[in-house]
């Protein structure tokens, strides 16, 4: 469905820089028993967040009020696993626009792609200069300008541009999603059917 | 003339159009919905004001979240059941053949699929969950898609894609005694790593994989995105039409031989080229086991756990969390570790052959006092083969605990859940925490390997307990 359109986001960063963190702990299968899009942000990272009894665990980054923003920071092989699009709607539901990573899973980024968060893809170097310009300074701002494919770390002015097929990218900029494109090429779409 | 791959064959025939810049707009031939990651497909549809575009390409089965006892009565679970209710609303209100609940064809999507024969050589197919990979044992390109691709599928049949990269993984020779098809593919990821054929489909050929069944075929293709891969596929064979001839929706007659005629093609043509290759040689592959949170960290089941040398950064503090997690050390052995629970079941190693390889092991045997011993067949299908051939007797008497099918303890969206704390040793595919229930510790291996473990109660290599 529609979401926000998405061109410059300047924000403060949260950093996650566990490797592998795979959408069964962005969200537990026990939390995607909803028949509706609500609310899945309160689960985000639950076994990490909360322990057993519902209280947060002081030691993981959403609850060290330190940290906030907009963005994501996260480690490499971000979004591994399983196709729950649940992952990308706790996350934005939660707050988060944009994930940068120096690797994503495959699935997790077109799930991305089709709700509206951006997944920016830096260079391993550029991620720990984030990790890096965060630990040091967390109220640091980052900037993620879309329209010119761009990530900076506002402070230092140090940046890296980032790849992004324009067709997502006009998309993102929109607020479009893919149905409204194919719902427009129903007429070829019906041709190619009836011959398979 | 060019020369194409298996993959470029069946993609570029299900192109309908490539977008500039952008993706293809990618024909589906198939589409498989359960009721987890489709109720919010359906309703913005109805949100959109539009339906269900060609129903028939659709098939429909609950199984992620549903019950694996007492399966005639009313689920109890409340969000559970409005789950499995919506999707019954949703296939009645657009048209969609459901296997339901206690159905004859009733089961884990990637299971009843390819028994309905309704998985073919040459498709496009997809479902709202990442081991679709599993059809591409046919020589189908069948992969894992988010809600928003299942809403696509169903408002067009088509999604928007980005043809991956190439990888062609060959394994050659004749597997070891007690070595597996599952322990072929936790041997590659182990290799690669969780990550390593992210941004690939990758095609499985050479002699090991050529000589296997349909069943050890799709335990391999189903853990394909387990090394990051979109999916696997293998050229379809003899082997492929002697599973396919006379299921329900296979082509039957004169439609055969023209099928096979068209499936004949689909192999890689000589020379034809990958964007990466890699060749394993079965002689080197062993029972292998994880020891961690992600499928990437296997070893052989008599190697020791990896030690942290020459790890450092993010890397050594994500592996030593890793396996704090598992309560393990780096260095020590894994052979002769305590387990709590067995589970024998899944989209991985439900079908019928699993289950007949852990019943032949543990014929005559009992399974360890300490264990807890769960068995879940993939489908209906398998669980009244498994009767017919008298291994749920022998199971039963072995002390394994016969479950209803579905997909149960592999991802603990229902009461199957592992406790905290405990240790299970899975036939299933993933390792991550908390995947069979908060805190569980979960160990990947094979049927056979499971087997053993359940027998004797602690980490074992299934080649020293059942001798020949």
């Amino acid at each position: 469905m529609a979401y926000d359109k998405f061109t410059i986001l300047q924000s403060t960063a949260v950093p996650l820089s566990t490797e592998n963190v795979d959408t069964d702990q962005i969200i537990p299968a026990r939390f995607l028993k909803a028949t509706e899009r609500e609310g899945f942000g309160d689960n985000l990272f639950r076994d990490w967040r909360y322990d057993s009894a519902g209280t947060p665990k002081a030691d993981f980054v959403l609850n060290d009020s330190t940290y906030s923003g907009k963005i994501l920071v996260a480690g490499k092989n971000f979004g591994c696993g399983s196709s729950r699009e649940h992952a990308v709607w706790a996350l934005y539901d939660y707050g988060f626009r944009c994930v940068v990573s120096s690797f994503f899973a495959d699935i997790f980024k077109n799930n991305c792609l089709n709700i509206g968060v951006l997944p920016v893809t830096v260079t391993p170097a550029f991620a720990d200069k984030l990790f890096a310009a965060i630990a040091a300074d967390p109220l640091t701002e980052v900037e993620v300008n879309l329209p010119k494919q761009t990530i900076t770390l506002l402070a230092t002015g140090d940046a890296e541009s980032f790849d992004i097929n324009e067709y997502k990218k006009d998309n993102m900029q929109h607020g479009f999603d893919d149905i409204d494109y194919l719902i427009n090429m129903a007429t070829e779409i019906e041709g190619f059917e009836a011959k398979r | 003339m060019e020369k194409n791959t298996l993959f470029d064959k069946i993609w570029d025939a299900h192109v309908v159009k490539s977008v500039p810049a952008g993706p293809d707009v990618f024909f589906i031939d198939k589409h498989f919905i359960h009721e987890v990651t489709s109720p919010v497909a359906f309703l913005n549809l109805e949100k959109r004001g539009i339906g269900v575009k060609y129903p028939h390409r659709t098939i429909a089965t609950p199984d992620h979240n549903v019950p694996t006892v007492d399966q005639d009565q009313t689920i109890k679970d409340k969000l559970s059941r409005m789950q499995v209710e919506k999707l019954r609303e949703n296939c009645a209100k657009y048209g969609i053949e459901l296997h339901d609940l206690g159905s004859a064809h009733h089961g884990i999507v990637h299971v009843i699929g390819p028994e309905l024969g309704v998985t073919q050589p040459g498709m496009t197919i997809v479902c709202g969950d990442s081991h679709t990979s599993t059809h591409g044992a046919f020589g189908a390109i069948a992969f894992g898609i988010g809600t928003s691709e299942v809403e696509m599928v169903l408002a067009t049949q088509c999604i928007m894609q980005s043809k991956p990269k190439k990888m062609r993984i060959s394994v050659e020779g004749a597997l070891g005694k007690g070595v597996t098809s599952k322990d072929i593919i936790l041997y590659i990821i182990s290799k690669i790593s969780a990550a390593g054929a992210t941004g690939y489909f990758v095609e499985y050929a050479g002699s090991t994989i050529r000589s296997l069944s349909m069943e050890a075929r799709m335990t391999i293709c189903n853990m394909s995105i387990e090394m990051g891969a979109r999916g696997g596929l293998i050229a379809p064979d003899q082997t492929t039409y002697d599973f396919l001839k006379g299921k329900q929706y296979a082509p039957a007659g004169e439609d055969w031989e023209k099928a096979v005629a068209y499936w004949n093609t689909l192999r890689t043509d000589d020379g034809a080229v990958f964007d990466q290759e890699l060749t394993f040689e079965a002689a080197d592959i062993e029972p292998m086991i994880t020891y961690g949170t992600n499928p990437g960290m296997g070893i052989k089941v008599v190697d020791n756990i990896p030690s942290t040398e020459g790890m450092e950064g993010s890397n050594k503090t994500s592996y030593l969390k890793a396996l704090d997690y598992m309560g393990f050390a780096p260095g020590e052995p894994i052979l002769g570790k305590s387990v709590d629970y067995v589970f024998v079941g899944s989209c991985t190693n439900g079908r019928i052959e699993d289950i007949r390889a852990v019943a032949q092991f543990v014929k005559g045997h009992k399974k360890a006092d300490s264990i807890t011993a769960w068995i879940v067949p993939g489908s209906r299908e398998v669980e009244k083969q498994a009767q017919a051939e008298g291994l749920v007797a022998i199971l039963e008497e072995a002390g394994f605990e016969l479950r209803q099918p579905g997909c149960s303890a592999c991802l603990a969206m229902n009461d199957d859940k592992i406790p905290a704390g405990k240790y299970a040793v899975s036939t299933s595919n993933r390792n991550f925490e908390g995947r069979q229930g908060p805190g569980a510790r979960t160990l990947l291996a094979s049927p056979l390997t499971v087997a053993a473990v359940a027998i004797t109660g602690k980490i074992t290599d299934p080649r020293e307990v059942f001798g020949n």
